[in-house]
């Protein structure tokens, strides 16, 4: 897959790095980008980055690497990351996790082979108050318990015609 | 006596006109009239300390900015929050945003900062969207940027930019912080240097919380004096307590330090469901030692009197269990927590944390003995103090404190285990599995 940005997102790019004394440090913004166009960041994506902000391959892979929000394989349109941390598993994270997989048929960290699912155990969301939380996509799912939680899975899905 | 000085019950106060209407952006115009020195002296007489985790004070750590303005200098805002039990900045981006900025315009002017970032974890997309709408705000008003200069009539002016993290709990770190926003991976610098001399790109550098910027406004407009009548005088002011766990109003609540933690949990937080017993309680997220549940009847929730118990403040984030807590279970997960946020710099920790996760799984699967308690502390005192950053100490010390406090609970759990010295130098090295109860020895 060609990665490309459009003049508009390299223009972007350019003027955040205006906020910075050095280029580097918008390199998250770039690979935030990639991953947003591209669902997640390959090889081409790692190539692509160190080719616009002249850095090395070796030094982009080790940042896509160290942070756990990228995800260098395809996941599923919905990315259903469940907080387990201490707040969320002393009010039924692992449960809620158990009854995930069981009604997707995939384990924590596989995708459904529909590409719609994927199902993550991430560390803690900072929702504590309002444990247990899924965060889906961008937004944080919050004081869930099995029933809300299947409803929300359900409306997901119709929404995608299943 | 009920104070907000940081969540106020004011609707919409996250909107600029509203925030201006009750006097928002008039402390900075009061700030300004000020020597930059004199708000560090008032910010010093406040006793404010940092409410990040490690407490220390605000104003001292301004001192150390070299006062030679020709040179960047760089004030970073610490929004990372990513301790387990911690969920107070995002209340302050949510409900307050402009009070900060406004603390941050005062700060920046107070150490000669001309540039500021926001660092905040990259999971909370929403929550950086309401701050980049706050921030854009303020700038159109002219408050922040080169406008400033205008709007103020002074010749000076900073630019606050927001900076997302990617999911890195090392990065609220504040050396790991300065790395991740200069483009690198978050791996904690050697200190000394401070970042007071040799911060971002090696330019003087402080790094403050989002709680303890958003109090300076307070500090300036009422005085130091009055903040520190607030609360407990050796750190005085209002905490955001996160409460969460075995709670029935789970929640954030601004109270005075020096609160009980028994109010908190009961009269605040709503008690305990099914008027359970409390079994232990984490008094400020996960690195913190957890104490026993019939340690908290009168303790006051602030930074001394925690350290009387052998705990520490951390960042207010209260975990509550109660009595039917499985507290290997928890001990496990915390441990995992550390395992995997560990940048893998330094080998005790990166280690370390991996050693005493699986001991703990070998326990929570029923085949620990009792030998493994004593290792679990062995290895955690092995990564105590010897690591670059204090995440070797907060993997190390919920492991130590939880197995000293609880060691009962957790003796049920493992086997005994009795090594018997054999004469036989061969097999002296031999441990033999002895069962509990059938142990009888004959008296002849």
């Amino acid at each position: 897959m060609e990665i490309r940005f459009t003049d508009e997102e390299l223009q972007k790019i350019e003027s955040l790095k205006t906020r910075y004394l050095k280029p580097d440090s918008v390199i998250l913004e770039v690979l935030y980008l990639i991953q947003e166009k591209y669902g997640f960041i390959s090889y081409e994506g790692i190539k692509y980055a160190s080719k616009i902000l002249d850095i090395s391959e070796e030094h982009v892979y080790g940042i896509v690497s160290f942070y756990s929000m990228f995800n260098t394989k395809p996941i599923g349109k919905y990315h259903l990351q469940v907080c387990t941390n201490v707040s969320c598993m002393l009010r039924g994270a692992y449960e809620l996790l158990h009854k995930l997989e069981d009604e997707l048929k995939i384990k924590a960290g596989e995708t459904t082979p529909d590409g719609l699912f994927t199902i993550s155990e991430v560390e803690c969301l900072g929702s504590c108050g309002t444990a247990p939380v899924i965060q889906i996509n961008k937004d944080y799912l919050e004081n869930l318990n099995e029933d809300k939680l299947m409803h929300v899975l359900n409306d997901l899905k119709k929404a995608y015609g299943n | 006596m009920e104070i907000k000085l940081l969540l106020k019950d004011i609707p919409d106060y996250h909107r600029i006109d509203v925030y201006k209407a009750h006097g928002g952006y008039e402390i900075i115009r009061k700030a300004l009239q000020m020597k930059p020195d004199d708000i560090i002296e008032e910010v010093k007489k406040s006793n404010l300390r940092g409410r990040g985790g490690a407490g220390f004070p605000t104003g001292l750590k301004w001192s150390f900015m070299p006062k030679d303005n020709s040179i960047p200098k760089f004030l970073c805002i610490n929004g990372d929050e990513s301790e387990p039990g911690s969920f107070k900045d995002r209340q302050i981006f949510e409900f307050n945003p402009h009070q900060l900025i406004e603390g941050i315009l005062i700060s920046a002017y107070a150490i000669g900062a001309q540039t500021c970032y926001i660092y905040i974890r990259g999971e909370y997309f929403r929550w950086i969207e309401l701050m980049q709408k706050a921030l854009d705000d303020a700038y159109a008003h002219g408050y922040v940027g080169e406008k400033f200069k205008e709007t103020f009539g002074v010749d000076f002016y900073t630019n606050i930019y927001i900076h997302r993290g990617a999911g890195a709990y090392i990065c609220g770190e504040e050396s790991a912080l300065m790395n991740s926003i200069e483009g690198k991976r978050g791996y904690p610098r050697v200190k000394p240097p401070f970042p007071a001399q040799n911060g971002l790109w090696g330019y003087p550098t402080t790094i403050n919380n989002v709680e303890t910027i958003a109090n300076i406004p307070i500090i300036i407009e009422k005085g130091g004096d009055w903040f520190r009548n607030i609360g407990e005088p050796k750190h005085p002011g209002t905490l955001l307590f996160g409460v969460s766990g075995h709670v029935n109003k789970p929640g954030v609540y601004e109270l005075p330090t020096g609160t009980l933690l028994t109010d908190i949990i009961y009269k605040y937080a709503g008690g305990i469901p099914g008027n359970k017993k409390i079994k232990c309680v984490i008094p400020g997220g996960t690195s913190v030692p957890p104490i026993r549940g019939d340690q908290i009847e009168g303790l006051k929730m602030d930074a001394e009197s925690l350290k009387e118990v052998g705990s520490a403040i951390g960042t207010g984030g209260i975990i509550v269990m109660d009595e039917d807590t499985d507290l290997v279970k928890v001990l496990a997960r915390i441990t995992k927590f550390y395992w995997h946020e560990s940048c893998g710099q330094c080998t005790p920790c990166r280690e370390g944390t991996g050693w005493m996760l699986k001991i703990l799984n070998r326990i929570l699967h029923g085949k620990g003995t009792s030998k493994d308690l004593d290792l679990l502390i062995d290895v955690a005192n092995n990564i105590e103090g010897h690591t670059i950053c204090a995440l070797g100490d907060a993997a190390a010390w919920p492991v130590k404190y939880m197995i000293e406090r609880f060691r009962d609970e957790f003796e049920q759990r493992v086997e005994r285990e009795i090594v018997i010295d054999i004469p036989n130098k061969v097999h002296s090295l031999r441990r033999t599995k002895i069962p509990l109860t059938p142990l009888k020895i004959s008296s002849n």
